[in-house]
């Protein structure tokens, strides 16, 4: 088995039948990690080796005893370091948290632990998953895989180009906007973002409470429906978690396609999206009628004021949840020496970067008293409307397809100075969080210059099993010559 | 203020901290003086990426007093984040209600019969607490434990008229919590605290003037002083030409003077917005409903009751309805004892010296309802003076045991035979000649000065009515011999 391309779920297969040793897996992607993390940076915390190697001989004994494997025993995995894990640091990017230590784990990780996946380490970031490229870590940008001076795209940036470099065979990221997918997209791997409420956030550090959602990122789709199957499901310390239990999708996934009404809005062809990128998605569509899918007209005609909406409402509900870094109990303090306030000024103007101050200063302007009706109120006006699209949507059909970038990975340090455009690239996945839909992308096709492009599939809310069945047809139809490259350098062109 | 142009003003808003087992968004204990940070998680000392689950039994105990309070439960309400910076406050927001709070109106009577009207009533969490230690060197302490307590937060219609009615409004409003069984209402302990407002007007006008606000308000007293000095102190201000300032005052109880809080202390624009972490919160009628039935008797119809069954004095009636457990106590001494008017009196006087003076709670009285219904028994029948009777519960109270033993062993036990009191009579007629010689010459002030000495013969025991007949017949009689 060609171990650096076979995607997990064939991997966690072959340990289960015993075809391949937990041990071999793990040393494969210790080797990538060996091989091209010091160029890549994709993590920000590593597991120790010998610890990752124990484990994986005692999924080995226990496979040899006879004693029955969990789901995912030994395969290594990757979280973003948003999401916490006791005995692990958690520092979401940020000074703020340089030497943080939480004292609990997240559910999500929890049920990936339960079901025996290892952990290899904690992800790069934008700090505090405010960004959309990693160059906002504090801790270095992540390089993408597919061609170095790129871009993963972000802020699950770690994540996605820690799977497409093999560096783990699956990951977790977290999408406020877009963080899950439009890393995906520019890593050439698949990831969904969950239904709000579908995978507990308990643990999740908050960005913006109701958008914010846990999903995974895998080297196929049947990968991410495994790892969503098995993070999924009500959580009683999350209440916004769905009371309704998740999963199943990996077993419904090859329902194939025939009959499905797929919403195209051609809204999302027009100005703005790169041609290479509109040529590809319209294969990845086209591939799906092919496939017994019928390709139907919808319009979100809302979707245009989706990114100032959200940009206003998510900001809005970070400025509360970052208030508690304020150097009292843990991370960062300074000044202390100083009055209250003056420990408060110095400890979140060291630790904060520029992208996040200018989010809570957007967030608290929005709030304020005699503006908040302008701009809170109004973008969660937009929001329902936004969220009334879709609903009107999906009386037509049954999943919207369309793009998820409007270009492949952009180069480093190419918006680094423009926050404008910066937050454009996320205009095509702003609106599924807007409406606390699922989406899913998968890479349907490759640039000029061999760069990923991946097609963006909408569902109903909690109907991830549709979602998943769809992108897993997009995926059969190989427009995508899936499998990272080495190198990666040769792609810039 | 009798003769004041001008018209007192006042709202109030009460905090209560509710009688819960754990906080109202995490499972740590809700109890106050413990080591300082060992009732804490990380959900209640704010962590990164920890999120609140709504206790329900602190709804369930918000929804009894607002249904005590006869407020309006809205079906669907919204938490929300507000939003200020301090030490004490880990979120960085207090998760409260805003727009939406779970309970509208209600109403506190006072003992007039009038109402002081709410206007709502809200769920939250409490924040920590700041310590300075001694010997201050700028540095401060922060204690958590109390971080995350449930608590209600009253709030009354700007309706108030004077610094005394504000005082039965908290006296009437602690009486039904307490009945409700939703708080403790322990000042000293901070689950209850008190913030006032206050402005004048002049006299008919319905326009508000400007308020004040008062805070650090330790105990009911403190709030009447606080607000009188304030009223005082507007009236003065306004008389002299000048205007009040909207502004927020601390009282210092050992000064009993107002001061203004710093004013950068009081600028917060909170930024309320609905906190993402809940869903609404939905009371359905059904769940209001099972909760009304499980209420008590409250203090209002209780007291209206004691009266009518049976027949006590309103004064009487509101002692001892004052708490339900004292209510309780007296309505199980009345029903193994007819005379109700002598149990009232002797709970109201001697039973809650008693109470005061070894601060315990009727339900811990070390003499029992059916103890005392047989004391007052002995009284009523006549075995023994009321004035033993208070003997013999102080030995009940102290030692135990039974009254009818306690009166043998004490020889408390009334003379009432005729025969008896007939010998003590004529030794106290024989032992007291001159005194009687004055009594026979016309001085009847000198009867009182013979009960006496025959009482103080007969060690307190003789049955004063038996006595006093006893003695003026033989008095009369003696009389008349000479007469004739």
């Amino acid at each position: 088995m060609d171990l650096r391309n076979a995607p997990a779920h064939t991997i966690r297969d072959a340990i289960r039948d015993g075809s391949i040793e937990a041990r071999a897996v793990v040393e494969s992607v210790l080797d990538a990690i060996a091989r091209d993390e010091s160029d890549l940076h994709c993590y920000l915390h590593l597991a120790g080796r010998d610890r990752l190697l124990e484990e994986a001989d005692r999924v080995d004994e226990a496979r040899r005893r006879g004693d029955p494997l969990p789901l995912l025993a030994g395969i290594p995995c990757a979280l973003k370091d948003n999401i916490v894990v006791k005995g692990m640091p958690a520092t979401c990017g940020s000074k703020m948290l340089e030497r943080f230590h939480p004292p609990y784990t997240a559910t999500a990780a929890r049920r990936l632990l339960d079901a025996g996946a290892l952990i290899t380490g904690k992800t790069n970031m934008d700090e505090f998953a405010m960004g959309s490229s990693t160059e906002n870590s504090a801790f270095g940008a992540t390089r993408n895989p597919w061609g170095r001076d790129r871009v993963p795209g972000g802020s699950s940036g770690g994540s996605a180009a820690a799977v497409a470099a093999g560096e783990a065979l699956f990951a977790l990221g977290s999408d406020t906007g877009g963080s899950i997918r439009q890393p995906a997209a520019f890593c050439g791997v698949a990831g969904l973002k969950p239904t709000y409420g579908a995978v507990s956030r308990r643990g999740l550090v908050a960005f913006a409470s109701s958008f914010d959602q846990i999903g995974p990122i895998g080297r196929s789709v049947r990968d991410v429906a495994m790892v969503f199957d098995a993070i999924a499901g009500v959580d009683p310390r999350d209440s916004t978690s769905a009371t309704r239990e998740g999963g199943g999708t990996e077993e419904t996934l090859d329902a194939g396609v025939a009959g499905l009404r797929v919403g195209v809005a051609e809204e999302f062809f027009r100005e703005g999206l790169d041609a290479e990128v509109a040529r590809a998605v319209r294969r990845g569509i086209e591939a799906l009628r092919v496939a017994g899918a019928a390709v139907v007209d919808i319009s979100l005609s809302s979707s245009r004021f989706a990114i100032p909406a959200y940009y206003i409402a998510a900001d809005a509900e970070a400025s509360a949840n970052l208030a508690r870094f304020d150097g009292v109990r843990y991370g960062l303090r300074r000044g202390a020496s100083g009055s209250l306030g003056g420990m408060y000024r110095a400890t979140r103007n060291d630790g904060f970067g520029a992208e996040v101050k200018r989010r809570i200063l957007i967030g608290t302007f929005a709030l304020s008293s005699g503006y908040r009706e302008a701009w809170y109120e109004r973008a969660m006006k937009v929001r329902s409307l936004v969220a009334a699209d879709y609903a009107a949507a999906f009386e037509i059909c049954d999943i919207i397809a369309g793009p998820a970038t409007p270009t492949t990975a952009f180069r480093l340090g190419e918006k680094q100075n423009d926050p404008l455009a910066m937050y454009l690239s996320d205009v095509y996945t702003i609106s599924a969080n807007l409406a606390g839909l699922p989406a899913l992308v998968v890479p349907c096709g490759s640039d000029r210059s061999g760069l990923p492009v991946a097609i963006q599939l909408t569902g109903r809310a909690f109907d991830e099993a549709t979602l998943l069945g769809a992108g897993a047809a997009v995926e059969r139809a190989g427009l995508f010559s899936g499998g990272p490259r080495a190198d990666g350098g040769e792609h810039h062109g | 203020m009798a003769e004041s142009p001008f018209d007192i003003v006042i709202g109030l808003e009460v905090h209560a901290r509710l009688l819960t087992e754990s906080k109202i968004f995490c499972p740590c204990a809700n109890r106050f003086g413990e080591e300082p940070n060992s009732l804490v998680c990380p959900v209640c000392l704010g962590m990164p990426g920890v999120l609140p689950v709504l206790n329900h039994r602190a709804v369930d105990l918000a929804v009894r007093a607002a249904l005590a309070l006869d407020g309006r439960i809205r079906p669907v309400s919204v938490f929300a984040r507000k939003n200020y910076f301090y030490p004490d406050l880990p979120k960085g927001y207090q998760i409260s209600q805003f727009d939406r709070p779970f309970c509208e109106g209600g109403a506190v009577p006072l003992p007039d019969g009038s109402k002081i009207e709410l206007i709502r009533i809200h769920l939250e969490e409490d924040a920590g607490k700041l310590l300075h230690p001694e010997g201050d060197d700028g540095h401060s302490l922060v204690d958590l434990n109390r971080c995350g307590d449930p608590l209600i937060e009253i709030v009354t219609a700007p309706v108030i008229t004077s610094p005394e009615e504000a005082y039965l409004f908290l006296v009437g409003l602690k009486e039904i919590l307490l009945y409700a069984g939703v708080s403790d209402c322990n000042m000293e302990e901070g689950s209850l605290r008190c913030d006032a407002n206050l402005s004048l007007r002049p006299r008919g006008e319905t326009k508000l003037g400007t308020k004040t606000e008062l805070k650090n308000l330790n105990s009911f007293s403190a709030v009447r002083a606080a607000l009188r000095w304030e009223a005082t102190r507007q009236e003065r201000t306004l008389l002299d030409g000048k205007k009040v300032n909207h502004e927020t005052l601390l009282w210092n109880a050992e000064t009993k003077e107002a001061s203004p809080m710093r004013t950068k202390e009081e600028a917060h624009d909170y930024r309320y917005f609905p906190e993402p972490d809940l869903p609404p919160l939905v009371i359905d009628p059904s769940r209001i409903d099972s909760i009304r039935a499980t209420l008590p008797e409250l203090p209002g119809p209780k007291r209206e009751r004691f009266m009518k069954e049976y027949g006590v004095r309103r004064y009487d009636a509101e002692v001892l309805t004052s708490s339900a457990e004292l209510a309780d106590y007296y309505e199980k001494v009345a029903a193994r004892f007819p005379d109700r008017a002598l149990a009232a009196a002797f709970l109201t006087g001697t039973f809650l010296r008693y109470l005061s003076e070894d601060d315990t709670a009727p339900g811990l009285a070390p003499v029992g309802p059916g103890a005392l219904a047989r004391l007052l028994s002995l009284v009523r029948d006549e075995t023994i003076s009321l004035s033993a009777a208070k003997k013999v519960f102080d030995v009940l109270w102290k030692e135990g045991g039974e009254p009818a033993e306690v009166v043998d062993r004490l020889a408390l036990r009334q003379i009432s035979d005729e025969g008896e009191v007939e010998k003590l009579v004529v030794s106290v007629i024989d032992e007291n000649a001159p005194q009687v010689e004055q009594f026979l010459g016309g001085k009847e002030k000198v009867f009182g000065f013979l009960v006496g000495a025959a009482m103080k013969k007969s060690g307190g025991r003789a049955n004063p009515s038996v006595l006093g007949e006893a003695l003026r017949a033989a008095l009369e009689k003696r009389r008349g011999g000479r007469r004739a």
